[in-house]
């Protein structure tokens, strides 16, 4: 890179980097609870895609009955601190609060389920939960992350062998990795990941399957199998200047960003993030708390159109990231390294087949935005090269795997698949419940006469 | 122009707020304090016997995040010496000639001790006298306070010790650690006390800490009942007050005490008949500063009801006190939710559903679930109403028209003169003709 955006001091990268919504203290925790107004059958409960019964977990923390407050939560989701922390609260479970009607504050549930779960752990993770007798069955999980450690749990708990394969060195898939430090540290997913092996889950890291492992192998080897593998890398741009010194994907960024030391990182002084998804969010914060002077996201369509949720582009706007909407990157200039970014405006024309207005160039609209970093977060690939690889699996045309929709067998029967890898991208709590529900499915197809052999 | 104005038994003081014997009303200091913020009289906190307090001595009760909801106390009558005491109510009363002074006093049953602290208290300069007859702790076991005010015979020969040499008003307060409180309020007008003030705090044990086994509050590892007061004793000092002021034995101007957090509160007190209130727990609680909002918000409230002075309100709701005997059992009720207002937290439905009359329908529509009355089924008994966190989104709503009416009373004359006795058949057959079905 030309410029490199000069270093922070430590304090300042630990408060850039701080809790964006900090945890709650006794006292405070319990007042709110005390707000909740307990309700019956609650409209939060159904906007939760994993059901937490949260008026419960609630109440139980207005009591004092912390423990029981935990096993509410466990009994619907069993990665529950990430989703208190990365959950798009505002869309799901506090933007259903009934509170909402009443023109007054949603109850703070992400925070207060956070709360439970911190004091769960603190305590040691006591035993909650009566771990079935052996029934002499075992399943392979592919992937550590959401789906896949929910899955493993679950059926852990239900008396099966359950091995899971991690390429990674460490696991966690995206709640370790993908998610924005002011949100959660990777300390809080390993910390899940530690309670799913506690249940006597065998994790083995470092497995490539279809590189180290066969699939055959495993499939040989276990009763069951489910994929768990999430998405790929961030697709190509397509644009002259790629290869550039300074063009990086928004999710090797965002790792990084979770791994490295802040002060190792290099962040261009000017950066421009492809792309307004909320991981396009993640980044151009992100950068912008590294210390870079002036970060924009690039986007195509406009304001209404893009991905990113009301509160992610509020916080970026908070963080001073510039938007230029209706813009297309052309190509990315430079001699070796970044030195800028031709841009195309553009207009929106007539709906696509999913509604989205289709942008169309403006010719004769080019402009250069002079920048050292290009960020590219126009989405992630699916892994359907690996994915074609497994006999009688079938994907769809977005190279998703196809599942039955109530218990997430795909189209070979000893295989079961959730999260990422079947919905094209969408939250760590879906994905916590198609990994929940996928072992129910496991545990009906094993428990059949013949079921997997 | 509204007058908050008052005159209790000759007690005059320019608003009915006054501070209750207690711990706000312990000096001159305090009593002084409060004056300057407006309070409108104090009752000096109880002189008289040699005490000595324990150290920890209140206890509170917190609900729902709410704090001292309800607060009861081991603390004894003031822990100053005699003469101190009246000094400071002399040098009070005479920087403070507009406001009441009334001066609370506990001594041992002699008539002859009795007869000297009256006549040292009359020398002060002060109102009135109220005579301690509640306190349900540490005192009664000295044969003081409550164990007078729950023995009417006491109550009466005590109080004649007083009057006999007062020269000025007797105000006596009672215990509400009795079955009838009318029996005391009438052995005190026999004495020829000038008016009643109720209540004391109720005999309370306030909680036990879950860790240590203790009892709260804790002395030592040791505790024991306390006097309750706080909002929460408010319903149980209304409903004293009524009987007290209803009773045509008695008959005499009252100072409400219990649970007054506000102008609120205070407008309920002085509805059912009393003629000042005395507040103490919020006061411990907030300080004397919550007087400001209690004088202007019950004179904003006058106003906007057309009234000039308390006296055109004062007992206006006793008239509504009845038996249950004479109440109309065919006046009918039923809910109404107002489904613009409901935030479909279905509060009402599980009310219903699990502790009432199972009239209340769950039907989910759009995403979310639609309640609604079956009316046919509903006793109108109001508990979805009070549950609802919505205001006026359930409604009680009248359905009869008035001209059949029956009082339980007026049903078992009438089937005592038609000779019919008094059977779940017959009760059915009657109900049955007014179209209630209770099942």
């Amino acid at each position: 890179m030309k410029n490199i955006a000069p270093k922070l001091q430590s304090e300042q990268y630990e408060k850039n980097f701080s809790d964006l919504h900090p945890p709650f203290t006794q006292n405070s925790a319990v007042t709110e609870a005390n707000r909740c107004l307990y309700c019956y059958d609650s409209p939060c409960m159904k906007a939760c895609p994993t059901h937490i019964d949260i008026s419960t977990f609630i109440k139980k923390i207005s009591t004092g009955n912390l423990l029981g407050s935990a096993k509410t939560i466990y009994e619907s989701n069993w990665v529950p601190l990430t989703c208190a922390k990365a959950c798009p609260v505002d869309v799901l479970c506090e933007g259903a609060c009934v509170y909402n009607d009443k023109e007054e504050k949603p109850i703070q549930i992400g925070r207060l389920q956070r709360y439970a779960i911190e004091n769960y752990f603190e305590k040691g993770m006591p035993a909650l939960f009566h771990k079935a007798s052996k029934i002499g069955k075992s399943v392979g999980v592919v992937g550590s992350g959401p789906a896949g450690l929910a899955c493993s749990a679950e059926l852990a708990l239900m008396g099966y062998e359950v091995t899971i394969y991690e390429a990674n060195k460490i696991p966690g898939g995206l709640n370790t990795w993908g998610i924005a430090p002011y949100k959660m540290r990777r300390e809080d997913s390993l910390k899940e990941v530690k309670l799913v092996k506690s249940f006597g889950v065998d994790l083995k890291t470092e497995i490539m399957i279809g590189k180290t492992v066969k699939v055959d192998d495993l499939l040989n080897k276990h009763d069951a199998l489910f994929l768990g593998v999430g998405l790929g890398e961030s697709p190509q741009l397509s644009i002259p200047g790629e290869e550039l010194s300074g063009v990086v994907g928004a999710l090797d960024f965002i790792e990084k960003v979770k791994t490295e030391n802040w002060h190792d990182i290099q962040v261009g002084k000017r950066v421009a993030v492809i792309g307004a998804g909320n991981t396009s969010i993640d980044a151009a914060t992100e950068a912008k708390r590294l210390g870079a002077d002036q970060v924009y996201i690039i986007y195509r369509r406009s304001d209404v159109e893009m991905s990113a949720y009301e509160f992610e582009y509020e916080l970026a706007k908070r963080d001073g990231i510039v938007f230029h909407f209706l813009t297309s990157p052309k190509q990315i200039i430079g001699k070796g390294f970044v030195e800028g970014i031709e841009c195309l405006k553009m207009k929106l024309g007539e709906p696509d087949k999913w509604g989205r207005r289709k942008p169309i160039p403006i010719s004769g609209s080019e402009f250069t935005i002079p920048v050292d970093m290009v960020i590219k977060a126009i989405g992630q690939e699916t892994k359907s090269s690996f994915l074609s690889t497994i006999s009688k699996l079938t994907l769809d045309e977005e190279g998703c795997v196809i599942v039955d929709q109530t218990t997430y067998q795909t189209t070979n029967p000893k295989i079961f698949a959730g999260g990422d890898c079947i919905n094209g991208g969408k939250e760590v709590v879906n994905a916590a419940y198609d990994g929940k529900r996928a072992a129910h499915g496991i545990d009906k197809f094993l428990s059949l006469p013949k079921g997997g052999k | 122009m509204v007058d908050l104005s008052i005159n209790c038994a000759g007690i005059k003081s320019p608003n009915p707020f006054w501070l209750a014997s207690a711990p706000p009303s312990n000096s001159a200091y305090q009593n002084c304090k409060a004056f300057e913020q407006g309070w409108g009289g104090t009752v000096w906190k109880t002189i008289g016997e040699p005490v000595m307090n324990v150290f920890n001595r209140y206890g509170g009760l917190d609900y729902n995040g709410q704090k001292i909801f309800g607060l009861n106390n081991i603390e004894l009558i003031s822990d100053r010496p005699i003469e101190v005491n009246l000094k400071e109510i002399a040098e009070t009363k005479k920087l403070w000639p507009d406001r009441a002074v009334v001066v609370s006093l506990m001594v041992e049953s002699k008539r002859e001790t009795w007869h000297e602290i009256v006549k040292r208290t009359i020398d002060t300069g002060c109102d009135g006298i109220e005579l301690n007859y509640g306190c349900p702790h540490g005192m009664s076991e000295r044969g003081m306070g409550a164990a007078v005010g729950q023995v009417p015979e006491y109550c009466k020969m005590i109080t004649e010790w007083v009057t006999e040499v007062s020269t000025i008003p007797v105000i006596v307060k009672l215990t509400p650690n009795i079955s009838n409180i009318q029996l005391p309020a009438r052995a005190a007008k026999a004495a020829g006390a000038n008016a009643i003030s109720l209540i004391n705090t109720i005999n309370s044990i306030i909680g036990i800490n879950l860790d240590t086994f203790e009892l709260k509050p804790n002395v030592g590892g040791l505790g024991g009942h306390g006097g309750y007061a706080g909002p929460a004793v408010k319903p149980i000092a209304l409903h004293l007050l009524s009987q007290v002021a209803i009773d045509p034995e008695v008959n005499l101007p009252i100072s409400g005490i219990g649970g007054i957090s506000n102008w609120r509160d205070a407008l309920e007190f002085i509805l059912l008949g009393a003629s000042s209130v005395q507040v103490c727990t919020a006061v411990m609680h907030y300080g004397f500063r919550i007087v400001n909002d209690m004088i202007e918000g019950m004179s904003n409230w006058m106003e906007s009801k057309g009234f000039t002075s308390l006296d055109q309100i004062r007992g206006k709701s006793l008239q509504r006190v009845n038996d249950f005997g004479n109440f109309d059992l065919l006046n009918r009720t039923i809910a109404r939710i107002d489904q613009q207002k409901c935030i479909h937290c279905n509060l009402c439905y599980i009310a219903c559903e699990d502790a009432a009359h199972q009239c209340i329908d769950l039907t989910p529509v759009n995403g979310h679930n639609k309640t609604e009355v079956r009316e046919k089924d509903c006793v109108g008994c109001a508990l979805c109403s009070l549950v609802c966190p919505v205001e006026n989104c359930i409604s009680m709503v009248r359905i009869d028209d008035g001209s059949a009416s029956k009082t339980w009373n007026q049903l078992t004359e009438e089937f005592k003169r038609n000779g019919k006795p008094m059977t779940w058949e017959n009760l059915a057959e009657f109900q049955k003709k007014h179209g209630i079905e209770i099942h």
